[in-house]
């Protein structure tokens, strides 16, 4: 039998390669981290394992600044490198390695300290989409930090020790637009309709409607419905718990009953009254929205304003005129029992709502753009920023060197979670005196053996305590803990470390979902985690 | 010759410097049985047996975790072969290597560089390897990506319990089982020690219920692009055999799913339906579940650790299930996960149905693959009468589903069965027959133990 012979084109090797996670981040997403450029500064086990995540699912090319050469220690528990690699630099064969993995991604290894590059060629970190370093001293990282801050790269500092590790995400302001959230609100306009819904919605008479049809009303009607009915006697919206057990008892009333008077199972009715409660919620401007329609950066637009500020002023312009108080129409219909009929009918309502909505929004960027004469932006960008609007995230960063150099704020951002007490904060503040001990000894804490670094670690964690005004710790624990550690890195914690430093920079290089925000403590030891924002 | 072996024994020392610190040294978190010393390392590059279960995405990283831990003596299972679409995350295969074992693939890898690393490869199906098998290892650790096998596995590592005269739980039987799962950006992580600790079968209310749609959705009112796609694969497909009769749809053939895909076009056109596109009838036809190397780090890392605290004794184990979700930030929640006391794989007692006289086979059979206890698949049920063997009912052979139809309609007295009647019950979830006692409802005071 002669097989059809299909249309459709087969997709390209690259798209089969990326399928598992274009369906993550889609072909926009894969496209911009093509475009990335990750630095890494030392390779280590952690540094060659954020790597590893980073260049198997295709980023643009990588660049590992690393002068080290490769000891036997580095091989018992670093994968990307091998017997051979003995004595030989240690960033050009991590790299070598690592670049087996991925034959689209490029890739280059500078064999110079950190420092020297920072004080003979530090445009040379200017570059790259973000820089991540591990293993640095105290000194180096402020300066890198301080760098990385004024230049506007977005660097990411981790580290792996013992049981414990932590990454430190510093960017000066990073702007998502497609977040993803897990369960995105509806937006249904009941209590607002607009025009060619309300015209819709009031075209329907459910208790005319012959058995078939009527079980094939969706929610939304039916909900419109219901309240119509209740706002005969009450002239608000249903807001408080009664008042919704009401409206269902109204949906309840609906159903049609068999001639022995027992109600018919209609799935659709079932469907409103679980729907009732997020229906019914009013429409409004969300107070992170808000926030960021009217922060500074939205109302002040300038010629080197960004897209998305330009965007945001846009959107305001929205928000006070047209809509009326309350950002475009998302366009999205959820799922919902119906005929196909009701169901697209009702479906293009929205999109056609949200399209015009958009098309406002975007006649105001243009203004924008000509009025400052910066660069366009295109009907499809507008289009996906209105789209998800009410899902706009915004972090504004803090630089490292302010965390490193205790400001007030910073100080009593710890203290407060000391006092807790926060275990998850304990770890940070030893693994910070741990890096003050190897800056005075040039050595990690217990590195030759535990009991003697006991009590220099401990004055290295007073004193870090006494700067943020905190009294010593009770015990010894987590100092001894630390010390027993001797600056042992364990593959398996930086393996953990490495997946989620890797996941970060592809979060920021692809501007979809949240990254942590800004610093994240992990504790193998009792499989515990902990995000703090400094 | 001697001074070589010196030369070797030294650099080795040096090698695994790292882990050293942590199996020769105290301190104030270790597990109250752990002693430092030299010889946990000896332990676990020369005697400790780890099975890793599946050499996808988290066995990959698993069998790495596990090389560089120190861990020499490593088996792995998988029956599939490489594709295309693994390479995103699974490290140890390259282009050349579509089409080979996975196992074998990975195993080649590693212990390749990883010097002194013996990991062996078993290409087969989880269900070929017998008790004997899974009797050797000291710890067994899964990424799988399918819930049955899952289950299946748990349910061999239960079977494998014994239990000492006094019904007490005998320790030296006891393998304990780490068990890693991601979805997209979400993952979890869990330690499972066998008829101790919560296992797979304790805890089924976790995973997410598989979402279905209704046949007369697709056939009638279809609102998305899904049941589009649906109908085109349920119905149409059987209905015009376009490879001919005997030719099933299959979800890996391009030309199959480009059929697919366009008459689920032709349906969407008809009814105003948007969004049908290849890669979604991709991913309904194969049920793709996404998919992206940095979650699998994450939790084959996680799985890593604890296999090795549990090995060594280092530091106490998670207790004993942790979720994670990297959408947004990184987020994790470590949590105790319950035992249940009459869990059909790992409480030692038979489980008791108390289930109303008149009722139909049907109905026992219904309330094996719809109760959140049991969800089993395609439950085959038997009894014992006058001590012969009865099988009641049988849908995995033909003819004697076809043999045993009838009883399903038939009253369980009817059967047979009475109040305090052991009925078997084998299920593709389980490796080992689940006994279950029917106490009939009416019968309220009746002796129940075994």
């Amino acid at each position: 039998m002669a097989s059809p012979s299909p249309k459709s084109p087969e997709q390209s090797e690259k798209t089969k390669q990326y399928d598992r996670q274009l369906r993550l981040w889609g072909d926009h997403g894969q496209f911009a981290l093509e475009n990335g450029h990750i630095c890494l500064v030392n390779a280590t086990v952690l540094g060659t394992e954020v790597l590893k995540s980073i260049v198997l699912p295709g980023v643009g090319a990588i660049t590992i600044v690393d002068d080290k050469i490769v000891t036997d220690e580095d091989i018992g528990s670093n994968f990307f490198l091998e017997c051979s690699s003995k004595g030989l630099n240690r960033g050009s064969e991590a790299l070598r390695l690592l670049l087996e993995l991925n034959p689209a991604v490029q890739g280059n290894a500078v064999q110079e300290p950190p420092d020297q590059i920072l004080k003979e060629n530090p445009d040379f970190f200017k570059s790259f989409t973000v820089v991540i370093a591990t293993s640095l001293g105290e000194k180096t990282i402020q300066d890198l930090a301080q760098h990385l801050w004024d230049v506007n790269v977005p660097l990411i500092l981790c580290r792996s020790v013992g049981f414990l590790g932590s990454f430190r995400i510093q960017m000066k302001e990073h702007a998502v637009i497609e977040t993803h959230p897990d369960n995105e609100q509806t937006d249904l306009r009941l209590d607002v309709p607009f025009h060619a819904l309300s015209e819709y919605l009031d075209s329907f008479d459910i208790d005319t409607l012959d058995l078939k049809d009527h079980g094939h009303i969706p929610w939304i009607v039916i909900i419109y419905k219901a309240v119509q009915k209740w706002r005969v006697n009450n002239p608000h919206w249903p807001m408080s718990r009664k008042e919704k057990n009401e409206i269902k008892g109204i949906i309840q009333d609906f159903i049609r009953k068999d001639e022995n008077g027992v109600p018919i199972n209609e799935e659709n009715f079932e469907e409103a009254i679980r729907a009732v409660n997020t229906a019914l919620m009013p429409t409004f401007l969300p107070a992170k929205s808000q926030e960021l329609l009217y922060c500074s950066a939205a109302t002040n637009i300038t010629k080197e304003s960004t897209p998305f500020w330009i965007m945001c002023a846009a959107l305001r312009g929205f928000v006070e005129s047209e809509g009326k108080g309350n950002l475009p129409v998302k366009g999205v219909l959820p799922d919902m029992t119906a005929s196909t009929d009701h169901y697209i009918k009702l479906q293009n309502l929205y999109r056609t709502q949200a399209s015009m909505d958009a098309e406002i929004v975007y006649r105001k960027v243009q203004q924008i753009v000509a009025q400052l004469h910066c660069e366009n932006i295109s009907e499809a960008d507008v289009k996906l920023f209105c789209r998800h609007a009410h899902d706009l995230h915004l972090i504004s960063g803090s630089s490292i060197v302010s965390e490193y150099q205790l400001t007030s704020s910073v100080a009593s951002y710890i203290a407060r979670h000391l006092e807790e007490p926060d275990v998850m904060m304990v770890h940070y503040i030893l693994m910070r005196a741990s890096e003050i001990f190897q800056s005075e000894h040039c050595r990690a804490p217990g590195d030759w053996e535990p009991e003697g670094d006991i009590a220099k670690l401990k004055t290295c964690v007073t004193k870090l305590l006494s700067d943020v005004s905190c009294s010593p710790f009770p015990k010894d624990d987590h100092v001894h803990e630390m010390c027993r550690y001797g600056g042992a890195e364990i593959h398996s914690v930086s393996a953990f470390l490495g997946g989620c430093v890797a996941h970060e920079a592809i979060k920021i290089v692809t501007k979809q979902y949240k990254p942590v925000n800004n610093t994240f403590i992990y504790d193998a030891g009792s499989t515990n985690t902990a995000t703090f924002t400094f | 010759m001697a001074s070589g072996e010196t030369q070797t024994s030294t650099d080795q020392q040096r090698r695994w410097l790292h882990i050293r610190k942590l199996l020769e040294r105290s301190g104030p978190f270790c597990h109250p049985d752990f002693e430092p010393s030299p010889e946990i390392l000896d332990f676990i590059m020369e005697s400790c047996k780890i099975l890793i279960v599946g050499a996808g995405g988290l066995g990959c990283e698993l069998l790495k975790d596990l090389a560089l831990l120190g861990f020499r003596k490593l088996h792995i299972v998988d029956m599939d072969t490489i594709e295309l679409s693994n390479l995103n995350r699974q490290f140890l295969f390259r282009k050349n290597d579509i089409g080979l074992s996975k196992a074998k693939c990975a195993v080649e890898f590693v212990n390749k560089r990883v010097p002194g690393c013996e990991a062996i490869a078993h290409h087969c199906a989880i269900q070929d390897l017998d008790e004997g098998f899974y009797r050797q290892f000291h710890i067994v650790v899964c990424g799988l990506d399918s819930i049955v096998a899952r289950r299946w596995l748990n349910g061999m590592l239960m079977s494998l319990l014994q239990y000492n005269d006094d019904r007490s739980l005998d320790q030296s039987s006891v393998i304990p089982l780490v068990d890693g799962g991601t979805e997209g950006f979400k993952g979890n992580a869990r330690v499972i020690l066998p008829g101790m600790s919560a296992c797979i079968e304790c805890t089924l209310d976790l995973y997410p219920p598989q979402k279905t749609f209704p046949l007369c959705t697709i056939a009638n009112t279809p609102r998305l692009p899904e049941h589009c796609i649906e109908y085109v694969k349920v119905i149409q497909w059987a209905k015009e055999n376009p490879w001919g009769s005997n030719i099933a749809l299959d979800g890996d053939d391009p030309q199959h799913v480009a059929w697919v895909f366009e008459k689920a076009q032709d349906r969407a056109m008809k009814h105003g339906i948007s969004n049908v596109t290849y890669r979604l009838t991709q991913g309904v036809l194969k049920n793709i579940i996404p998919a992206v190397a940095s979650t699998n780090a994450a939790i084959a890392a996680c799985c890593a650790s604890e296999v090795f605290k549990l090995a060594t004794s280092c530091c106490t184990s998670m207790n004993n299930y942790m979720v994670m979700n990297m959408a947004d930030g990184v987020y994790t929640y470590t949590f105790n996960a319950e035992k249940r006391p009459d869990c059909v794989a790992c409480s030692n007692s038979t489980r008791v149905v108390e289930i109303e006289p008149q009722a139909t086979l049907q109905s026992i059979y219904d309330k094996l693959c719809e109760d959140p206890a049991y969800l089993m698949k395609s439950p085959g049920i038997t009894t014992v009468i006058n001590g012969r063997n009865k099988t009641l009912y049988m849908s995995s052979i033909k003819s004697i589903e076809e043999r045993t139809r009838d009883n399903l309609k038939k009253k369980l007295t009817e059967l047979g069965l009475f109040n305090g009647a052991d009925i078997l019950v084998a299920d593709v979830t389980t490796p080992n027959t689940v006994t279950i006692k029917l106490k009939f409802a009416e019968y309220q005071d009746v002796e129940m133990t075994r």
